[in-house]
């Protein structure tokens, strides 16, 4: 099954934060240590965590991640949101906890990085 | 020293500075962008992407600052980060997944899992460590196309 970024927003009923920049998504990696997720991560991934500060879009994007959702429905800087505008990372968040985050992404079809 | 050889497609200086959290990042991601519009594959310029921003997370995390050159050329793409910090007293040690000397604030950021070098390591073609303790470190990372 083919997922995209703008038909996962609407399945898991995500709330976008900033631009949504339509890429096609590969799998999920789940972490909040960047070095883990540099480590990981495949391109194309949705990336989950609750780390919110700016160096996650640098990162982010030096992976080719096509989404970033944030759980337990985290606050996201501006200026963290900002940076994703500039280099077209879409961030959303979700009021579920991790793995109920990722119980839902299983069920949209996205599979393991 | 090993420096790369055959007609230079770029050559780029840049700064990197002690607890520059604020841009961290910045140097790895210009790399990027300028080996991308450059044409290699995609693949080879991830992995310079994520072996470049685990050097510069360690310049930011443990020196005090470092010159950082980017050479390139049709057969190799050398970076090199050339630091003043406290060196590194044990590479071995220090290559080894797991083992960290990252404080519980780079923690807090998701830093420090131990698995920065090691990360390198394996997406560079070939990696060298030198340093000198209370002097600093120069890591260079070789990618071959």
């Amino acid at each position: 099954m083919k997922v995209d970024v703008a038909t996962l927003v609407e399945k898991l009923g995500l709330k976008t934060l900033n631009g949504l920049f339509n890429k096609e998504i590969t799998g999920a990696f789940i972490s909040d240590m960047v070095s883990d997720v540099m480590n990981g991560a495949t391109p194309g991934n949705v990336w989950v965590t609750v780390q919110t500060h700016k160096n996650i879009i640098a990162a982010a994007n030096l992976v080719d991640v096509s989404i970033i959702i944030v759980t337990r429905g985290k606050a996201v800087p501006k200026e963290t949101l900002d940076i994703a505008d500039r280099v077209e990372m879409t961030i959303c968040s979700t009021p579920l906890e991790t793995f109920g985050l990722a119980v839902k992404l299983g069920e949209a079809g996205v599979k393991p990085a | 020293m090993t420096e790369p050889n055959g007609s230079i497609l770029l050559c780029a200086d840049y700064e990197v500075r002690k607890g520059d959290f604020n841009r961290a990042g910045e140097v790895s991601t210009d790399i990027k962008a300028r080996l991308k519009k450059i044409g290699f594959d995609p693949a080879l310029v991830r992995r310079v992407a994520i072996g470049s921003f685990e050097a510069e997370m360690n310049v930011i995390m443990h020196a005090r600052r470092a010159d950082v050159h980017l050479e390139v050329t049709p057969d190799l793409i050398y970076v090199e980060f050339n630091d003043e910090g406290p060196g590194i007293p044990d590479i071995d040690l220090a290559m080894q997944e797991g083992y960290s000397t990252s404080t519980p604030e780079m923690r807090r950021l998701g830093y420090g899992a131990g698995i920065g070098l090691p990360t390198i390591k394996r997406n560079a073609s070939r990696l060298m460590i030198e340093s000198k303790v209370a002097i600093g470190t120069v890591v260079k990372l070789f990618f071959t196309p």
